[in-house]
Protein backbone atom coordinates (compact mmCIF):
# COMPACT_ATOMS: atom_id res chain seq x y z
CA UNK A 1 0.00 0.00 0.00
CA UNK A 2 2.71 2.37 1.05
CA UNK A 3 4.70 1.60 -2.08
CA UNK A 4 1.75 2.27 -4.38
CA UNK A 5 1.16 5.65 -2.74
CA UNK A 6 4.75 6.61 -3.20
CA UNK A 7 4.56 5.50 -6.81
CA UNK A 8 1.49 7.68 -7.46
CA UNK A 9 3.17 10.64 -5.85
CA UNK A 10 6.27 10.17 -7.91
CA UNK A 11 4.40 9.81 -11.18
CA UNK A 12 2.36 12.95 -10.51
CA UNK A 13 5.54 14.90 -9.77
CA UNK A 14 7.07 13.56 -12.95
CA UNK A 15 4.00 14.50 -14.98
CA UNK A 16 4.01 17.98 -13.54
CA UNK A 17 7.71 18.53 -14.19
CA UNK A 18 7.37 17.14 -17.72
CA UNK A 19 4.48 19.49 -18.43
CA UNK A 20 6.46 22.38 -17.00
CA UNK A 21 9.51 21.44 -19.04
CA UNK A 22 7.56 21.23 -22.28
CA UNK A 23 5.70 24.48 -21.76
CA UNK A 24 9.00 26.16 -20.93
CA UNK A 25 10.84 24.81 -23.91
CA UNK A 26 7.88 25.63 -26.17
CA UNK A 27 7.87 29.21 -25.03
CA UNK A 28 11.63 29.29 -25.53
CA UNK A 29 11.36 28.14 -29.11
CA UNK A 30 8.57 30.60 -29.82
CA UNK A 31 10.45 33.63 -28.57
CA UNK A 32 14.19 33.13 -28.65
CA UNK A 33 14.67 30.39 -31.18
CA UNK A 34 13.09 31.28 -34.50
CA UNK A 35 12.18 28.50 -36.90
CA UNK A 36 14.50 27.52 -39.73
CA UNK A 37 12.06 28.79 -42.37
CA UNK A 38 11.92 32.16 -40.67
CA UNK A 39 15.72 32.42 -40.60
CA UNK A 40 15.97 31.32 -44.23
CA UNK A 41 13.41 33.87 -45.39
CA UNK A 42 15.12 36.47 -43.24
CA UNK A 43 18.49 35.71 -44.79
CA UNK A 44 17.13 36.11 -48.32
CA UNK A 45 15.54 39.45 -47.39
CA UNK A 46 18.65 40.59 -45.55
CA UNK A 47 20.89 39.77 -48.50
CA UNK A 48 18.57 41.55 -50.91
CA UNK A 49 17.82 44.73 -48.99
CA UNK A 50 20.24 45.19 -46.11
CA UNK A 51 23.57 43.54 -46.94
CA UNK A 52 24.86 46.31 -49.20
CA UNK A 53 25.21 48.53 -46.13
CA UNK A 54 25.09 46.19 -43.13
CA UNK A 55 27.08 43.18 -42.05
CA UNK A 56 26.34 40.94 -39.09
CA UNK A 57 29.73 40.99 -37.42
CA UNK A 58 31.29 44.32 -38.36
CA UNK A 59 30.57 47.91 -39.22
CA UNK A 60 29.92 48.78 -42.85
CA UNK A 61 28.12 51.82 -44.26
CA UNK A 62 25.70 51.24 -41.37
CA UNK A 63 26.13 49.54 -37.97
CA UNK A 64 26.72 45.80 -37.47
CA UNK A 65 23.36 44.07 -37.08
CA UNK A 66 24.26 40.78 -35.36
CA UNK A 67 21.98 40.37 -32.29
CA UNK A 68 20.46 43.80 -32.89
CA UNK A 69 17.31 42.58 -31.08
CA UNK A 70 19.24 42.62 -27.81
CA UNK A 71 20.09 46.29 -28.22
CA UNK A 72 16.86 47.70 -29.66
CA UNK A 73 13.16 47.29 -29.07
CA UNK A 74 11.28 45.42 -31.84
CA UNK A 75 8.75 48.24 -32.36
CA UNK A 76 11.54 50.80 -32.65
CA UNK A 77 13.29 48.60 -35.22
CA UNK A 78 10.13 48.28 -37.29
CA UNK A 79 9.52 52.03 -37.24
CA UNK A 80 13.17 52.74 -38.15
CA UNK A 81 13.38 50.22 -40.98
CA UNK A 82 10.10 51.27 -42.54
CA UNK A 83 10.81 54.96 -42.54
CA UNK A 84 13.82 56.23 -40.67
CA UNK A 85 13.25 59.80 -41.91
CA UNK A 86 9.87 59.98 -40.18
CA UNK A 87 11.25 58.49 -36.98
CA UNK A 88 14.02 61.06 -36.90
CA UNK A 89 11.58 63.86 -37.68
CA UNK A 90 9.39 62.73 -34.76
CA UNK A 91 12.26 63.66 -32.44
CA UNK A 92 13.33 60.15 -31.37
CA UNK A 93 16.67 60.62 -29.57
CA UNK A 94 18.05 57.12 -30.41
CA UNK A 95 17.26 57.60 -34.09
CA UNK A 96 19.02 60.93 -34.23
CA UNK A 97 22.03 59.57 -32.34
CA UNK A 98 22.61 56.63 -34.72
CA UNK A 99 22.16 58.91 -37.76
CA UNK A 100 24.85 61.24 -36.45
CA UNK A 101 27.16 58.37 -35.48
CA UNK A 102 27.28 57.18 -39.09
CA UNK A 103 28.04 60.57 -40.55
CA UNK A 104 24.55 61.52 -41.71
CA UNK A 105 24.32 58.87 -44.43
CA UNK A 106 20.62 58.52 -45.15
CA UNK A 107 19.29 54.95 -44.99
CA UNK A 108 16.83 53.98 -47.71
CA UNK A 109 13.14 53.80 -46.82
CA UNK A 110 11.70 50.26 -46.71
CA UNK A 111 7.95 50.91 -46.44
CA UNK A 112 7.21 47.89 -48.62
CA UNK A 113 8.47 45.43 -45.98
CA UNK A 114 5.72 43.87 -43.84
CA UNK A 115 5.97 43.37 -40.04
CA UNK A 116 6.49 39.62 -40.55
CA UNK A 117 9.27 40.23 -43.06
CA UNK A 118 11.05 42.55 -40.63
CA UNK A 119 10.67 39.93 -37.88
CA UNK A 120 12.22 37.36 -40.22
CA UNK A 121 15.16 39.66 -40.90
CA UNK A 122 15.69 40.27 -37.18
CA UNK A 123 15.44 36.50 -36.58
CA UNK A 124 18.27 36.03 -39.10
CA UNK A 125 20.43 38.67 -37.41
CA UNK A 126 19.95 36.81 -34.10
CA UNK A 127 20.77 33.32 -35.37
CA UNK A 128 23.39 34.29 -37.97
CA UNK A 129 25.08 32.03 -40.48
CA UNK A 130 25.82 28.40 -39.87
CA UNK A 131 29.50 27.77 -40.51
CA UNK A 132 30.23 25.17 -43.14
CA UNK A 133 32.28 22.27 -41.81
CA UNK A 134 34.94 20.51 -43.84
CA UNK A 135 36.25 23.49 -45.81
CA UNK A 136 39.66 23.31 -44.16
CA UNK A 137 40.06 19.58 -44.79
CA UNK A 138 39.24 20.04 -48.48
CA UNK A 139 42.13 22.48 -48.86
CA UNK A 140 44.55 20.04 -47.29
CA UNK A 141 43.48 17.24 -49.62
CA UNK A 142 44.19 19.39 -52.68
CA UNK A 143 47.56 20.33 -51.25
CA UNK A 144 48.63 16.69 -51.12
CA UNK A 145 47.43 15.98 -54.68
CA UNK A 146 49.02 18.85 -56.56
CA UNK A 147 52.69 18.40 -55.66
CA UNK A 148 53.88 15.23 -57.46
CA UNK A 149 52.47 16.14 -60.90
CA UNK A 150 54.70 19.22 -61.12
CA UNK A 151 57.91 17.87 -59.59
CA UNK A 152 58.05 14.42 -61.27
CA UNK A 153 58.77 15.48 -64.90
CA UNK A 154 61.48 17.86 -63.73
CA UNK A 155 63.21 15.16 -61.67
CA UNK A 156 62.93 12.73 -64.60
CA UNK A 157 64.57 15.22 -67.00
CA UNK A 158 67.42 15.88 -64.62
CA UNK A 159 68.01 12.16 -64.01
CA UNK A 160 68.00 11.33 -67.75
CA UNK A 161 70.42 14.19 -68.51
CA UNK A 162 72.77 13.13 -65.72
CA UNK A 163 72.75 9.48 -66.81
CA UNK A 164 73.46 10.49 -70.42
CA UNK A 165 76.31 12.77 -69.37
CA UNK A 166 77.73 10.07 -67.09
CA UNK A 167 77.68 7.58 -70.01
CA UNK A 168 79.45 10.01 -72.34
CA UNK A 169 81.96 10.84 -69.63
CA UNK A 170 82.62 7.14 -69.07
CA UNK A 171 83.16 6.60 -72.82
CA UNK A 172 85.75 9.39 -72.99
CA UNK A 173 87.60 8.65 -69.80
CA UNK A 174 87.45 4.92 -69.25
CA UNK A 175 86.63 3.19 -72.54
CA UNK A 176 89.20 2.26 -75.22
CA UNK A 177 86.60 1.59 -77.92
CA UNK A 178 87.27 3.99 -80.85
CA UNK A 179 83.81 3.63 -82.40
CA UNK A 180 82.09 4.54 -79.12
CA UNK A 181 84.29 7.63 -78.81
CA UNK A 182 83.35 8.87 -82.29
CA UNK A 183 79.71 8.12 -81.60
CA UNK A 184 79.82 9.99 -78.28
CA UNK A 185 81.50 12.97 -79.98
CA UNK A 186 78.75 13.14 -82.60
CA UNK A 187 76.09 13.03 -79.87
CA UNK A 188 77.91 15.75 -77.94
CA UNK A 189 78.09 17.96 -81.04
CA UNK A 190 74.40 17.48 -81.79
CA UNK A 191 73.44 18.21 -78.20
CA UNK A 192 75.68 21.28 -78.19
CA UNK A 193 74.19 22.62 -81.43
CA UNK A 194 70.63 21.91 -80.28
CA UNK A 195 70.98 23.53 -76.87
CA UNK A 196 73.13 26.35 -78.19
CA UNK A 197 70.63 27.18 -80.94
CA UNK A 198 67.66 27.03 -78.53
CA UNK A 199 69.51 29.30 -76.13
CA UNK A 200 70.28 31.84 -78.88
CA UNK A 201 66.72 31.78 -80.22
CA UNK A 202 65.33 32.55 -76.77
CA UNK A 203 67.39 35.72 -76.37
CA UNK A 204 64.95 38.53 -75.69
CA UNK A 205 61.97 36.15 -75.60
CA UNK A 206 60.24 35.92 -72.24
CA UNK A 207 57.63 33.24 -72.85
CA UNK A 208 56.62 31.76 -69.51
CA UNK A 209 57.99 34.73 -67.54
CA UNK A 210 56.26 34.66 -64.17
CA UNK A 211 57.69 37.20 -61.73
CA UNK A 212 56.69 37.35 -58.08
CA UNK A 213 54.11 40.13 -57.69
CA UNK A 214 53.84 42.33 -54.58
CA UNK A 215 50.25 41.19 -54.01
CA UNK A 216 49.22 37.58 -54.70
CA UNK A 217 46.42 38.65 -57.02
CA UNK A 218 44.66 35.72 -58.66
CA UNK A 219 43.16 36.30 -62.11
CA UNK A 220 41.46 32.91 -61.70
CA UNK A 221 39.43 34.07 -58.70
CA UNK A 222 38.52 37.44 -60.22
CA UNK A 223 38.11 36.84 -63.96
CA UNK A 224 37.48 33.08 -63.87
CA UNK A 225 35.34 32.25 -60.83
CA UNK A 226 33.65 35.62 -60.39
CA UNK A 227 33.46 36.42 -64.12
CA UNK A 228 34.55 40.04 -63.83
CA UNK A 229 35.22 41.32 -67.34
CA UNK A 230 38.89 41.95 -68.21
CA UNK A 231 38.06 45.51 -69.20
CA UNK A 232 36.43 46.29 -65.85
CA UNK A 233 39.90 46.62 -64.36
CA UNK A 234 41.97 47.12 -67.52
CA UNK A 235 39.71 49.95 -68.54
CA UNK A 236 42.12 51.87 -70.74
CA UNK A 237 42.55 48.98 -73.22
CA UNK A 238 39.57 50.25 -75.18
CA UNK A 239 40.97 53.76 -75.80
CA UNK A 240 44.70 53.62 -75.32
CA UNK A 241 48.03 52.11 -76.28
CA UNK A 242 48.37 50.34 -72.94
CA UNK A 243 45.71 48.17 -71.34
CA UNK A 244 46.32 49.88 -68.01
CA UNK A 245 47.16 48.44 -64.64
CA UNK A 246 44.19 49.33 -62.44
CA UNK A 247 44.81 51.84 -59.70
CA UNK A 248 43.73 50.68 -56.25
CA UNK A 249 40.53 52.74 -56.34
CA UNK A 250 39.26 50.14 -58.82
CA UNK A 251 40.15 47.34 -56.37
CA UNK A 252 38.31 49.29 -53.67
CA UNK A 253 35.10 49.36 -55.76
CA UNK A 254 34.59 45.80 -54.53
CA UNK A 255 37.05 45.39 -51.68
CA UNK A 256 35.60 48.25 -49.67
CA UNK A 257 32.89 45.68 -49.01
CA UNK A 258 34.84 42.42 -49.37
CA UNK A 259 37.45 42.57 -46.62
CA UNK A 260 38.03 38.84 -46.40
CA UNK A 261 37.73 35.87 -48.73
CA UNK A 262 35.22 33.06 -48.35
CA UNK A 263 36.16 29.97 -46.30
CA UNK A 264 36.84 27.79 -49.33
CA UNK A 265 38.76 30.32 -51.48
CA UNK A 266 42.32 29.32 -52.20
CA UNK A 267 45.28 29.93 -54.48
CA UNK A 268 47.03 26.63 -55.14
CA UNK A 269 47.85 25.54 -51.60
CA UNK A 270 47.29 28.83 -49.85
CA UNK A 271 43.99 29.32 -48.09
CA UNK A 272 41.96 32.00 -46.36
CA UNK A 273 44.51 33.03 -43.73
CA UNK A 274 47.07 33.90 -46.42
CA UNK A 275 44.64 35.59 -48.83
CA UNK A 276 43.06 37.84 -46.18
CA UNK A 277 46.50 39.37 -45.63
CA UNK A 278 46.74 40.12 -49.35
CA UNK A 279 43.49 42.12 -49.17
CA UNK A 280 45.02 44.03 -46.24
CA UNK A 281 47.86 45.02 -48.59
CA UNK A 282 45.30 46.63 -50.91
CA UNK A 283 43.88 48.55 -47.93
CA UNK A 284 47.35 49.71 -47.01
CA UNK A 285 48.02 50.94 -50.55
CA UNK A 286 44.65 52.71 -50.77
CA UNK A 287 44.98 54.17 -47.30
CA UNK A 288 41.73 52.55 -46.18
CA UNK A 289 41.12 52.28 -42.47
CA UNK A 290 39.03 49.12 -42.30
CA UNK A 291 38.18 49.66 -38.61
CA UNK A 292 36.57 53.07 -39.04
CA UNK A 293 35.74 52.64 -42.75
CA UNK A 294 37.46 55.84 -43.81
CA UNK A 295 40.25 56.79 -46.16
CA UNK A 296 43.23 58.10 -44.21
CA UNK A 297 44.77 59.84 -47.23
CA UNK A 298 48.07 58.04 -46.71
CA UNK A 299 48.43 56.10 -49.94
CA UNK A 300 51.38 54.24 -51.33
CA UNK A 301 51.81 52.75 -54.80
CA UNK A 302 51.74 49.01 -55.41
CA UNK A 303 54.90 48.06 -57.29
CA UNK A 304 53.45 45.54 -59.75
CA UNK A 305 56.01 43.85 -61.96
CA UNK A 306 55.27 44.27 -65.64
CA UNK A 307 55.16 40.95 -67.50
CA UNK A 308 54.21 41.68 -71.12
CA UNK A 309 56.67 44.18 -72.45
CA UNK A 310 57.42 44.65 -76.13
CA UNK A 311 60.87 45.98 -77.04
CA UNK A 312 61.04 49.70 -77.65
CA UNK A 313 61.52 49.24 -81.41
CA UNK A 314 58.08 47.65 -81.89
CA UNK A 315 54.86 49.67 -81.68
CA UNK A 316 51.73 48.01 -80.36
CA UNK A 317 48.39 49.59 -79.58
CA UNK A 318 45.72 47.89 -77.44
CA UNK A 319 42.76 49.98 -78.60
CA UNK A 320 43.42 49.03 -82.22
CA UNK A 321 43.21 45.34 -81.34
CA UNK A 322 40.53 45.42 -78.63
CA UNK A 323 38.10 48.04 -79.92
CA UNK A 324 38.64 48.10 -83.69
CA UNK A 325 39.42 44.44 -84.37
CA UNK A 326 37.49 43.01 -81.41
CA UNK A 327 40.25 40.51 -80.62
CA UNK A 328 39.64 38.57 -77.41
CA UNK A 329 42.22 39.29 -74.69
CA UNK A 330 42.89 35.54 -74.39
CA UNK A 331 44.12 35.37 -78.00
CA UNK A 332 47.43 36.95 -76.94
CA UNK A 333 47.41 36.61 -73.16
CA UNK A 334 46.26 32.99 -73.01
CA UNK A 335 43.81 31.49 -70.50
CA UNK A 336 44.28 34.27 -67.95
CA UNK A 337 41.01 33.31 -66.26
CA UNK A 338 42.63 30.01 -65.24
CA UNK A 339 45.88 31.51 -63.94
CA UNK A 340 46.29 31.97 -60.21
CA UNK A 341 49.65 33.53 -60.88
CA UNK A 342 49.99 35.33 -64.18
CA UNK A 343 52.67 34.39 -66.68
CA UNK A 344 53.52 35.40 -70.24
CA UNK A 345 51.63 32.99 -72.46
CA UNK A 346 52.74 34.07 -75.94
CA UNK A 347 56.35 34.49 -77.12
CA UNK A 348 55.57 38.04 -78.38
CA UNK A 349 58.04 37.57 -81.23
CA UNK A 350 57.61 39.17 -84.65
CA UNK A 351 56.94 35.80 -86.26
CA UNK A 352 54.11 35.26 -83.82
CA UNK A 353 52.53 38.66 -84.64
CA UNK A 354 52.80 38.08 -88.38
CA UNK A 355 51.32 34.60 -88.10
CA UNK A 356 48.12 36.05 -86.67
CA UNK A 357 48.06 38.95 -89.13
CA UNK A 358 48.22 36.46 -92.00
CA UNK A 359 45.36 34.35 -90.65
CA UNK A 360 42.96 36.92 -89.32
CA UNK A 361 40.32 38.21 -91.70
CA UNK A 362 39.22 41.81 -91.41
CA UNK A 363 35.63 42.31 -90.40
CA UNK A 364 34.49 44.67 -93.13
CA UNK A 365 30.74 44.35 -92.57
CA UNK A 366 29.06 47.67 -91.87
CA UNK A 367 32.20 49.69 -92.37
CA UNK A 368 31.28 52.08 -95.16
CA UNK A 369 34.36 54.20 -94.79
CA UNK A 370 36.73 51.49 -96.03
CA UNK A 371 34.30 49.83 -98.45
CA UNK A 372 36.11 50.90 -101.61
CA UNK A 373 39.61 49.91 -100.54
CA UNK A 374 38.35 46.55 -99.27
CA UNK A 375 36.73 45.84 -102.65
CA UNK A 376 39.88 46.79 -104.52
CA UNK A 377 42.07 44.68 -102.26
CA UNK A 378 39.86 41.61 -102.49
CA UNK A 379 39.95 41.94 -106.30
CA UNK A 380 43.72 42.34 -106.30
CA UNK A 381 44.28 39.19 -104.21
CA UNK A 382 41.31 37.33 -105.65
CA UNK A 383 39.76 36.54 -102.26
CA UNK A 384 36.39 37.20 -100.61
CA UNK A 385 37.78 38.31 -97.31
CA UNK A 386 40.86 40.41 -96.85
CA UNK A 387 43.34 39.42 -94.15
CA UNK A 388 45.18 41.89 -91.94
CA UNK A 389 48.43 41.12 -93.80
CA UNK A 390 46.82 41.99 -97.16
CA UNK A 391 45.58 45.24 -95.65
CA UNK A 392 49.15 46.17 -94.81
CA UNK A 393 49.65 44.32 -91.55
CA UNK A 394 52.95 42.96 -92.84
CA UNK A 395 54.53 46.25 -93.80
CA UNK A 396 57.61 47.02 -91.68
CA UNK A 397 56.67 50.64 -91.11
CA UNK A 398 53.33 49.75 -89.52
CA UNK A 399 55.07 48.61 -86.34
CA UNK A 400 58.67 49.76 -86.66
CA UNK A 401 59.26 53.46 -87.04
CA UNK B 1 93.31 17.48 -64.52
CA UNK B 2 90.73 15.22 -66.11
CA UNK B 3 88.96 14.81 -62.75
CA UNK B 4 88.78 18.60 -62.32
CA UNK B 5 87.48 19.00 -65.88
CA UNK B 6 84.83 16.35 -65.26
CA UNK B 7 83.58 17.93 -62.04
CA UNK B 8 83.41 21.48 -63.47
CA UNK B 9 81.51 20.30 -66.56
CA UNK B 10 78.90 18.51 -64.44
CA UNK B 11 78.51 21.50 -62.11
CA UNK B 12 78.27 23.92 -65.05
CA UNK B 13 75.60 21.86 -66.78
CA UNK B 14 73.58 21.33 -63.59
CA UNK B 15 73.62 25.05 -62.77
CA UNK B 16 72.67 25.84 -66.38
CA UNK B 17 69.70 23.46 -66.15
CA UNK B 18 68.56 25.00 -62.86
CA UNK B 19 69.03 28.65 -63.80
CA UNK B 20 67.20 28.25 -67.11
CA UNK B 21 64.17 27.00 -65.12
CA UNK B 22 63.89 30.24 -63.12
CA UNK B 23 60.62 31.67 -64.40
CA UNK B 24 60.81 34.77 -62.25
CA UNK B 25 63.67 36.27 -64.27
CA UNK B 26 63.56 37.77 -67.74
CA UNK B 27 65.66 36.20 -70.43
CA UNK B 28 68.96 37.62 -71.64
CA UNK B 29 68.57 40.64 -73.96
CA UNK B 30 70.98 41.24 -76.84
CA UNK B 31 71.75 44.96 -77.20
CA UNK B 32 69.27 46.14 -74.53
CA UNK B 33 69.49 49.73 -75.84
CA UNK B 34 67.09 48.67 -78.55
CA UNK B 35 64.72 47.02 -76.06
CA UNK B 36 64.45 49.56 -73.31
CA UNK B 37 62.84 52.88 -73.98
CA UNK B 38 64.81 56.04 -73.26
CA UNK B 39 61.61 57.98 -72.75
CA UNK B 40 59.29 57.08 -69.86
CA UNK B 41 57.08 53.99 -70.09
CA UNK B 42 53.63 54.00 -68.46
CA UNK B 43 53.56 53.50 -64.67
CA UNK B 44 57.33 53.59 -64.36
CA UNK B 45 59.29 54.51 -61.28
CA UNK B 46 60.93 57.81 -62.05
CA UNK B 47 63.17 60.40 -60.44
CA UNK B 48 61.54 63.21 -62.39
CA UNK B 49 58.92 63.81 -59.70
CA UNK B 50 59.57 63.96 -56.00
CA UNK B 51 57.31 61.02 -55.08
CA UNK B 52 59.17 58.70 -57.47
CA UNK B 53 56.11 57.87 -59.59
CA UNK B 54 55.82 58.65 -63.27
CA UNK B 55 52.00 58.65 -63.38
CA UNK B 56 50.90 61.91 -61.77
CA UNK B 57 47.60 63.55 -60.89
CA UNK B 58 46.78 66.62 -62.99
CA UNK B 59 48.07 69.83 -61.45
CA UNK B 60 45.47 71.34 -59.10
CA UNK B 61 43.30 73.80 -60.99
CA UNK B 62 44.27 72.55 -64.46
CA UNK B 63 41.82 70.90 -66.81
CA UNK B 64 42.97 68.33 -69.34
CA UNK B 65 41.76 68.58 -72.93
CA UNK B 66 38.20 67.40 -73.36
CA UNK B 67 37.54 67.10 -69.63
CA UNK B 68 34.38 68.73 -68.37
CA UNK B 69 34.34 69.37 -64.62
CA UNK B 70 31.47 67.82 -62.68
CA UNK B 71 30.02 70.32 -60.30
CA UNK B 72 27.59 68.36 -58.13
CA UNK B 73 29.32 67.56 -54.81
CA UNK B 74 29.42 64.06 -53.28
CA UNK B 75 26.85 64.80 -50.54
CA UNK B 76 23.18 64.01 -49.89
CA UNK B 77 22.31 67.51 -51.14
CA UNK B 78 24.47 67.09 -54.24
CA UNK B 79 22.65 63.83 -54.97
CA UNK B 80 19.20 65.44 -54.65
CA UNK B 81 20.33 68.39 -56.75
CA UNK B 82 21.66 66.13 -59.54
CA UNK B 83 18.53 63.98 -59.34
CA UNK B 84 16.34 67.03 -60.01
CA UNK B 85 18.46 69.13 -62.36
CA UNK B 86 21.15 67.13 -64.17
CA UNK B 87 20.22 66.24 -67.75
CA UNK B 88 22.04 64.17 -70.38
CA UNK B 89 23.91 66.20 -73.01
CA UNK B 90 23.70 63.34 -75.52
CA UNK B 91 21.39 63.48 -78.52
CA UNK B 92 19.69 60.64 -80.38
CA UNK B 93 22.64 60.28 -82.79
CA UNK B 94 25.00 59.45 -79.94
CA UNK B 95 23.06 56.38 -78.87
CA UNK B 96 23.87 52.89 -80.02
CA UNK B 97 22.07 50.25 -78.02
CA UNK B 98 24.76 47.61 -78.72
CA UNK B 99 27.48 49.84 -77.38
CA UNK B 100 25.42 50.76 -74.31
CA UNK B 101 24.64 47.15 -73.49
CA UNK B 102 28.28 46.19 -74.01
CA UNK B 103 29.52 48.87 -71.61
CA UNK B 104 26.85 47.96 -69.06
CA UNK B 105 27.87 44.31 -69.22
CA UNK B 106 31.53 45.13 -68.62
CA UNK B 107 31.18 47.70 -65.85
CA UNK B 108 27.83 47.09 -64.13
CA UNK B 109 26.35 43.66 -64.83
CA UNK B 110 28.76 41.74 -62.59
CA UNK B 111 26.81 43.14 -59.60
CA UNK B 112 23.59 44.62 -61.01
CA UNK B 113 22.85 41.72 -63.37
CA UNK B 114 22.38 41.92 -67.13
CA UNK B 115 18.73 42.89 -66.66
CA UNK B 116 19.39 45.29 -63.81
CA UNK B 117 17.50 43.08 -61.37
CA UNK B 118 20.36 43.02 -58.85
CA UNK B 119 21.22 39.39 -59.66
CA UNK B 120 24.76 39.68 -61.02
CA UNK B 121 27.39 36.98 -60.84
CA UNK B 122 28.91 38.38 -57.62
CA UNK B 123 25.47 38.44 -55.98
CA UNK B 124 24.68 34.87 -57.06
CA UNK B 125 27.98 33.71 -55.61
CA UNK B 126 27.22 35.67 -52.40
CA UNK B 127 30.37 37.78 -52.70
CA UNK B 128 28.61 41.13 -52.85
CA UNK B 129 25.15 41.35 -51.38
CA UNK B 130 22.30 43.80 -51.16
CA UNK B 131 22.32 45.01 -54.77
CA UNK B 132 18.89 46.56 -55.34
CA UNK B 133 16.63 45.86 -58.27
CA UNK B 134 16.43 49.04 -60.37
CA UNK B 135 12.64 48.97 -60.20
CA UNK B 136 12.74 49.30 -56.39
CA UNK B 137 14.64 52.57 -56.55
CA UNK B 138 13.36 56.00 -57.46
CA UNK B 139 16.11 57.10 -59.85
CA UNK B 140 16.40 59.67 -62.63
CA UNK B 141 19.05 60.13 -65.33
CA UNK B 142 20.68 62.78 -63.15
CA UNK B 143 20.86 60.53 -60.09
CA UNK B 144 22.14 57.56 -62.12
CA UNK B 145 24.96 59.67 -63.58
CA UNK B 146 25.73 61.13 -60.16
CA UNK B 147 26.09 57.66 -58.64
CA UNK B 148 28.37 56.43 -61.46
CA UNK B 149 30.43 59.56 -60.92
CA UNK B 150 30.72 59.54 -57.11
CA UNK B 151 29.47 56.11 -56.04
CA UNK B 152 26.93 55.63 -53.27
CA UNK B 153 27.15 53.65 -50.04
CA UNK B 154 29.10 50.48 -50.93
CA UNK B 155 29.32 51.24 -54.65
CA UNK B 156 32.54 53.00 -55.53
CA UNK B 157 33.05 55.76 -58.06
CA UNK B 158 33.41 54.42 -61.60
CA UNK B 159 34.54 57.76 -63.01
CA UNK B 160 38.13 56.64 -63.53
CA UNK B 161 37.12 53.69 -65.71
CA UNK B 162 34.71 55.51 -68.03
CA UNK B 163 34.70 58.66 -70.12
CA UNK B 164 31.94 61.22 -69.77
CA UNK B 165 30.17 59.99 -72.91
CA UNK B 166 30.37 56.37 -71.78
CA UNK B 167 28.84 57.29 -68.42
CA UNK B 168 25.90 58.89 -70.18
CA UNK B 169 25.49 55.89 -72.50
CA UNK B 170 25.34 53.61 -69.46
CA UNK B 171 22.87 55.97 -67.80
CA UNK B 172 20.62 55.60 -70.85
CA UNK B 173 20.87 51.81 -70.65
CA UNK B 174 20.03 51.77 -66.93
CA UNK B 175 16.91 53.81 -67.64
CA UNK B 176 15.89 51.38 -70.38
CA UNK B 177 16.45 48.38 -68.13
CA UNK B 178 14.44 50.03 -65.35
CA UNK B 179 11.56 50.74 -67.72
CA UNK B 180 11.62 47.10 -68.85
CA UNK B 181 11.56 45.91 -65.22
CA UNK B 182 8.68 48.24 -64.34
CA UNK B 183 6.49 46.89 -67.16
Amino acid sequence: MKIVKLHRKLSSVLKLSLALFFSFSLSLSAQDKPSDEQVKAGKALFNMHCASCHKLDKKSTGPALGNVAERRDMDWLKAWIKNNNELRASGDADAKAIYEEFGGVAMSVFEFLSDEQIEDIIAYTTVGDVKKAGAATAVQAVEAESTPSQVLPMIATIVVTLVLLALIGWVFLKSNNGFLKIFATIILVFLGVYFGFTALMSVGVDEGYQPVQPIAFSHKIHAGDNKIDCQYCHSSAKHSKTSGIPSVNVCMNCHKNISEVAEDTKIETKGKAYLDKEIQKVYEAAGWDSENLKYTGETKPVKWVRIHNLPDFAYFNHSQHVTVAGVKCQKCHGPVEEMDELYQYAPLTMGWCIECHKETEVNIAGNGYYKKIHEQLSQKYGVDKVTIAQLGGKECGKCHY
Amino acid sequence: MSRLFKITTVIAIVTLVFTSCDKTKRNLQYMPDMYQSVSGEPYEESDVFTNGIEAQQPVVGSISRGHIPYEYPDTNEGYEDAKMNLKSPLTAEDFDSNKEAQLFEIYCAVCHGKKGDGQGELVKREKFLGIPNYKDRDITEGSIYHVIMHGKNMMGSHASQLTEKERWLITKHVQELRNNLLK
